[in-house]
């Protein structure tokens, strides 16, 4: 890089210009998350002062072990882990069964099946919240794991993905399966799920992600502590500015990253994997 | 072994008719080449007889049961795709055994009938790799074996050996051909290759628009096309057709470009002046000291044979093929056996036989 820079030529930009850039939004995504780990390392008092300390405390375990005291960030942890996973997998089984029949079979309405599955796309829960909320409360589902996962789940996102993915599939495929006498669920189980496996492992770290990050419905639908998640937990425990122990909501906001990032991380190698080895 | 029938078969896409009532008759362990340009419905044939589409009207039937409402795993036949269609995430050795797993063979008797592929086809190292891993030919035998494993009374053959480069292409159609002799399995095989065509099939079937245009032996097709579709299609370089009349009481033709040329096998029937296509095969032209005039205008050295195009003075197009290094001329004198001439009538383009004495 060195070398490229002496050789700089007039009207060009330098490159630690580029670099200085790059530094700068580095710095931008780093520093909250920095200040968030730093602060899970302090006691209440010093957070409390209304220091931002940038250098790592000692009371990090003594943190984690008061949080943990009492069981209810454990149940929190259950609960988002929960969700999240029954999400992901709740939608990328819909998905791919409802992306399976729109390219594979030919059905009267099927054009019209795929057009209003892809409609629900520009419908998130955010939109529909009261019309769900009604449904879920009418079926007495409030404050339930159901109430909290189903509706998340009942909205075929990834449909198009696996659309288009499918749509890629050669026809020979399809027929070699007929004349081998594999019928649509052979197909399906054998030849289908396989050759999905990266998509499926790209999906579900999106989705989990996803259902991980979800705020606005758990706070309406998780009105007891037996359903809710760490993210509407955390929120409850800043009740008001003077009696928050900040210290320990970093601490939640520490375990609260670290499912994503665990997912992110270890998917990655499947993720790669999928993009850079194709089988087709 | 088996035979298959195929009678009156049609095959409309919406308002498109692509078939136009196609028969034919495939005798037990015989070997029928498919042959047509593109879009002549060659492969809606074939995929008619696999189930893959079903016939508009007619009847497919395989040893003379009457399969056209059956799906394809029911007629008990194996197909070879253009592509292979191998199963990317199985090895060779899952690609081949599932047909049977789905039939439910027991597991014995799948490993021995792959094994026994695999060894007729020399695929034993490569059983436990995956086809991205293999090369074409390799590609093109496993697909070979997954058909063989099933034992079927059918192959169907749909331009497996077109992704193979030509080298390939021609040591893979030997392989076929030996293996298809060896087996006995009655075959079905499409391409647009008429080279593929003359050598694989016991019997031609030259498609022409949906419809059947000839089916015969590979030397009958080529010595006696049954139109000048027929003709042209086979044999490489094509056929040269030149214009003419009939003359002489219908014992000769008097070509437009000149010459009055007697037929050597008979008159034909038919009036006084009747306009006919003479086709005269690029190799049969003879240089002579008189005949048909040549201006070349293109040389094509092939090694052991050189083609030749040219103008005659009519302004009809001509292909000379001659043994050896190409003349150092830019005119050739050319005479025309009568014995080569095939006679066609202009209008319908249909062969014109002597009349019978």
């Amino acid at each position: 890089m060195s070398n490229a820079a002496s050789t700089t030529e007039p009207g060009q930009r330098p490159d630690w210009l580029a670099h200085g850039v790059l530094a700068l939004g580095v710095l931008l995504f780093v520093l909250p998350i920095w200040v968030v780990l730093m602060g899970a390392t302090h006691d209440a008092a010093t957070i409390g002062r209304g220091e931002v300390p940038l250098l790592p405390g000692g009371e990090g375990p003594a943190n984690f072990a008061a949080l943990f005291a009492g069981g209810r960030v454990g149940r929190m942890l259950g609960n988002s882990l929960l969700m999240a996973l029954a999400v992901a997998f709740g939608k990328i089984a819909i998905s791919i069964l409802s992306a399976y029949a729109v390219v594979f079979f030919r059905f009267p309405g099927r054009t019209l099946a795929f057009w209003a599955i892809f409609l629900t796309l520009m419908l998130p829960v955010e939109v529909r919240i009261f019309p769900t909320f009604k449904v879920v409360s009418d079926l007495g589902l409030v404050n339930t794991h159901a109430g909290l996962i189903i509706p998340l789940i009942a909205s075929a996102t990834a449909t198009l993905l696996f659309r288009q993915f499918f749509l890629t599939i050669p026809d020979e495929y399809v027929e070699a399966a007929k004349m081998d006498g594999a019928g649509p669920l052979r197909f399906f189980c054998d030849i289908v799920l396989p050759l999905s496996r990266t998509n499926i492992a790209a999906l579900f770290v999106i989705l989990f992600v996803y259902g991980w990050n979800q705020y606005l419905w758990p706070l309406l639908v998780a009105t007891g502590e037996e359903v809710e998640t760490l993210v509407i937990g955390m929120v409850k425990m800043i009740g008001s500015e003077a009696n928050t122990e900040w210290n320990q909501v970093m601490a939640a906001c520490v375990l609260a990253l670290l499912p994503p990032v665990a997912v992110v991380l270890l998917m990655q190698r499947w993720f790669v994997k999928g993009l850079t080895e194709t089988e087709k | 072994m088996a035979t298959l029938s195929l009678a009156g078969i049609e095959k409309s896409f919406g308002a498109t008719r692509v078939l136009h009532g196609v028969d034919l008759d495939v005798a037990e362990g015989e070997m029928i080449v498919i042959v047509g340009a593109s879009g002549c419905g060659k492969s809606t044939l074939l995929r008619i007889v696999a189930g893959l589409e079903s016939p508009s009207a007619g009847r497919v039937r395989i040893d003379q049961r009457d399969v056209t409402a059956l799906e394809p795993a029911e007629r008990d036949i194996a197909m070879v795709f253009q592509n292979y269609a191998l199963y990317p995430h199985m090895s060779v050795r899952e690609n081949m055994a599932y047909g049977l797993k789905i039939r439910g063979f027991a597991r014995a008797e799948i490993e021995r009938r792959v094994a026994e592929a695999a060894a007729l086809l020399e695929l034993a190292p490569l059983l436990d790799r995956r086809p991205r891993q293999l090369s074409g030919g390799q590609r093109q035998r496993v697909a070979m074996g997954r058909a063989i494993v099933r034992e079927p009374k059918l192959f169907l053959f749909d331009e497996p050996l077109s992704n193979l480069d030509a080298k390939l292409r021609v040591q893979m159609r030997a392989e076929l051909r030996r293996l298809q002799r060896r087996l006995g399995v009655t075959s079905l095989f499409v391409t647009h290759d008429q080279v593929e065509a003359m050598t694989l099939g016991d019997r031609l079937l030259v498609m022409h628009q949906g419809h059947a245009a000839q089916l015969a032996t590979p030397m009958d097709i080529f010595e006696r096309p049954a139109d000048t579709y027929v003709a042209s299609f086979i044999g490489s370089p094509a056929m040269n057709f030149l214009a003419g009349r009939l003359t002489a009481g219908g014992a000769a033709v008097a070509l437009a470009a000149g010459p009055v040329l007697r037929f050597a096998d008979g008159p034909r029937p038919g009036a006084e002046g009747m306009p006919l296509t003479l086709g005269i095969r690029p190799e049969h032209l003879v240089p002579a000291a008189e005949g048909l005039a040549l201006a070349l205008d293109l040389v094509e050295p092939l090694g052991s044979e050189s083609v030749l195009h040219g103008r005659l003075a009519n302004g009809e197009a001509l292909a000379v093929r001659l043994p050896g290094r190409p003349p150092a001329v830019d005119r050739l004198t050319l005479a025309l056996p009568p014995a080569t001439l095939q006679v066609f009538v202009a209008e319908t383009g249909r062969r014109l036989d002597p009349s019978p004495a």
